[in-house]
């Protein structure tokens, strides 16, 4: 019976269309990570210099490396939140009605 | 190439086996017990609060701790808050506290660059990762790579990946803590080894997950209290500006304006990948964070203790940014903490002491004490995870499913795995006594070339890809593992530090760069050539695999009780 419940789901296009959706934002926030991240290990190997550049004139004591850390770690976080947020809501809502869909079929 | 690999070797044993340089450091450190003394008290009587309050919790949760399913996974019945200050206690271990705080004061930006790489792991663990394992999953990971596959082969290779990552860590951080108490409470080295080996029996035979997830939430919330309040005090001295902090540091520092650039750690490319690979994918292949994932009650949940587990830890990775730069000023200007009363000497203590002197600087002896209660306590709620990640390889894995064939009942399965984790806590206890004297670095950088190169691979190969066969998955996972292993004994790590000879036959510590990819290529290519009548079904099987990843359909679901 489960595998009839899961044949049902697969065959429904509102799976398909959950798993189009959700696997693009999940593609598309680890690349967003993958390649800013990348990149700046790459800039810091390549041109380390760049990372003590006074940002702000001659006399700041702020430099672009620990910015662009910090600008990191929040963006990072605020990616993750952004993922929670619309599996959370939007992708199980749709997973709810796939699983409803399926086992009502089932019942009748 | 040697200052390229020595800084990575470096930036290891610093940060993640901090241990290891502690351990080297501390021995040629004699500390006089009149500096000792007063500390001993302070920390000892906070550490035997922690130890009753986390008593008191373990005979709460034994008296819930009655089925399988309580025991492994706390009953699936953790919330995503409490999962995420948990999987954040996880992963912020004592080397986290006083290894990466040293990173920063000795080499300033070099720290913090190895804080973003250590992080940067969990965004990709949610993305890709944490619904599926929670959907697929039930006590172990072996639930998932094992899910369509042979059952009595891939959980074979799957609890040796685990139980050899689990060893090498516990043993690590047994050693760690020898040498750390010793430093910090002033009690002998065997005595801590067994104190702590017998209170992570105590916490995991009699309370299971429920136990050791609240010594972990408990120990998550001193750290982060604990640190962020000697952050706040220390940062106090500057007017709260980071950039008169930064100002007078790099005025003060050896090595000046220079610490705000990149150092060592990410000389050349090879070695600056192969650290953030090594890190990133080595996280997602620990077995006591990967089960952290099946206690909770859904994949909903399962996110969100990402969420708030990357919060904690990203938060407190700046924390620890912050501290190390002001202890660049309040101890490393300081007489007081170096030996002979010599500024720019040798620490008291040894390098990896620096977030402890920290403490006693800007809190006297209270903090210092606080501080080397939570940093004792974080070794025992680490060794707990892990204790508890390696019996359940045995008894749910091994015992359940291997030999008895999935036919053991829940009783003996739980029996098994008590006695599993008297195993564990007398080898990681012996051992632990055993290494006392060695460099135990390749340990740890052993665990992540392990869990990067075979646990990793064929975990996220079952679950994307449709082709793996279980021929596949052995021989990369074998593969992966086999390369870690030789690679780190070839490494300096070993082939150097403990075999003793000239020049390491590996130039890099950290295997996962190389391992890596090969294991998934093995995987890959086996699975391809593999036509057998058994690989065509586990391809076949992979569909309900799929809409149960996606959807939770037939997932484990929390216990009521």
């Amino acid at each position: 019976m489960s595998t009839e419940i899961s044949d049902r789901i697969k065959k429904n296009p509102k799976f398909q269309q959950l798993v189009k959706k959700r696997s693009a934002y999940a593609w598309m926030l680890s690349l967003a990570v993958l390649v800013l991240f990348y990149g700046f290990i790459l800039l810091v190997a390549f041109n380390p210099a760049l990372m003590s550049l006074r940002l702000g004139g001659e006399a700041s004591f702020i430099t672009l490396g620990p910015v662009v850390i910090l600008s990191m770690f929040v963006l990072f976080w605020v990616l993750t939140g952004l993922y929670v947020k619309r599996a959370n809501g939007e992708f199980d809502a749709l997973t709810r009605v796939l699983i409803k869909e399926a086992t009502t079929g089932v019942s009748k | 190439m040697s200052r390229l690999f020595c800084g990575f070797s470096r930036s290891l044993s610093v940060a993640m086996g901090w241990l290891v340089s502690g351990v080297a450091l501390a021995a040629g450190d004699p500390i006089t017990a009149a500096e000792k003394q007063p500390l001993n008290l302070h920390a000892i009587v906070m550490f035997l609060v922690f130890v009753a309050l986390t008593m008191g919790i373990t005979y709460w949760a034994s008296n819930r701790t009655k089925s399988a399913a309580d025991f492994y996974t706390a009953g699936g019945g953790i919330t995503g808050f409490q999962n995420g200050l948990a999987i954040a206690g996880d992963y912020m271990s004592a080397a986290t506290l006083l290894g990466l705080t040293a990173m920063v004061y000795t080499s300033g930006l070099d720290g913090y660059i190895y804080m973003i790489c250590f992080f940067v792991g969990w965004p990709l663990i949610l993305f890709l990762m944490a619904e599926r394992l929670r959907n697929l999953g039930r006590f172990t990971f072996a639930d998932i790579t094992a899910y369509r596959l042979d059952q009595g082969k891939v959980r074979t290779m799957a609890s040796i990946g685990s139980l050899t990552v689990v060893c090498f860590y516990l043993i690590a951080q047994m050693v760690g803590a020898g040498q750390l108490i010793k430093l910090l409470f002033g009690l002998d080295y065997n005595v801590a080894v067994v104190a702590v080996g017998a209170l992570m029996m105590v916490y995991v035979i009699k309370g299971g997950m429920l136990a050791t997830t609240w010594v972990q939430i408990i120990k998550a919330c001193m750290l982060l209290a604990g640190g962020t309040l000697v952050m706040i005090l220390a940062m106090s001295q500057f007017g709260f500006s980071y950039a008169t902090l930064i100002e007078r540091a790099t005025t003060l520092h050896v090595n000046g304006w220079a610490i705000m650039s990149p150092g060592k750690l990410t000389a050349d490319p090879v070695t600056a990948v192969s650290l953030a690979l090594g890190l990133m994918f080595g996280t997602a292949g620990l077995p006591h964070i990967l089960m952290r994932f099946f206690t909770v009650t859904d994949a909903k949940e399962a996110r969100k203790s990402v969420l708030y587990a990357s919060g904690f830890i990203a938060y407190f990775f700046n924390v620890i940014f912050l501290m190390g730069l002001t202890a660049i000023l309040i101890v490393g200007q300081n007489p007081e903490f170096f030996e002979g009363g010599t500024v720019g000497g040798k620490l008291v203590g040894g390098g990896n002491m620096v977030a402890m002197h920290l403490a006693k600087a800007v809190g006297g002896n209270l903090l210092l004490g606080f501080l080397a209660a939570v940093a004792f306590a974080t070794i025992l709620a680490v060794v707990s995870g892990l204790a508890l990640a390696g019996a359940s390889a045995v008894s749910h894995d091994l015992y359940a499913r291997v030999i008895k064939k999935g036919r053991a009942s829940e009783v003996d399965e739980m029996r098994v795995s008590r006695y599993a984790t008297i195993a564990l806590g007398v080898v990681a206890v012996v051992l632990g006594i055993a290494f006392e004297k060695q460099n135990v670095a390749f340990m740890v950088g052993l665990a992540f070339g392990i869990a990067a190169s075979s646990n990793f691979p064929v975990l996220i190969l079952s679950m994307y890809w449709k082709g793996l066969t279980t021929r596949g998955a052995l021989a990369g996972g074998y593969a992966g593992l086999f390369l870690a292993v030789t690679l780190v004994v070839l490494s300096k790590s070993v082939w150097v530090a403990v075999l003793g000879n000239a020049a390491p036959l590996f130039p890099y510590d950290q295997p996962a760069l190389f391992s890596m990819p090969v294991a998934f290529l093995v995987c890959v290519v086996v699975s391809l050539l593999d036509s057998s009548a058994a690989a065509k079904k586990e391809v076949a099987a992979f569909d309900d695999q799929f809409v149960r990843a996606q959807t939770g359909l037939g997932a484990a679901s929390a216990s009521n009780h």
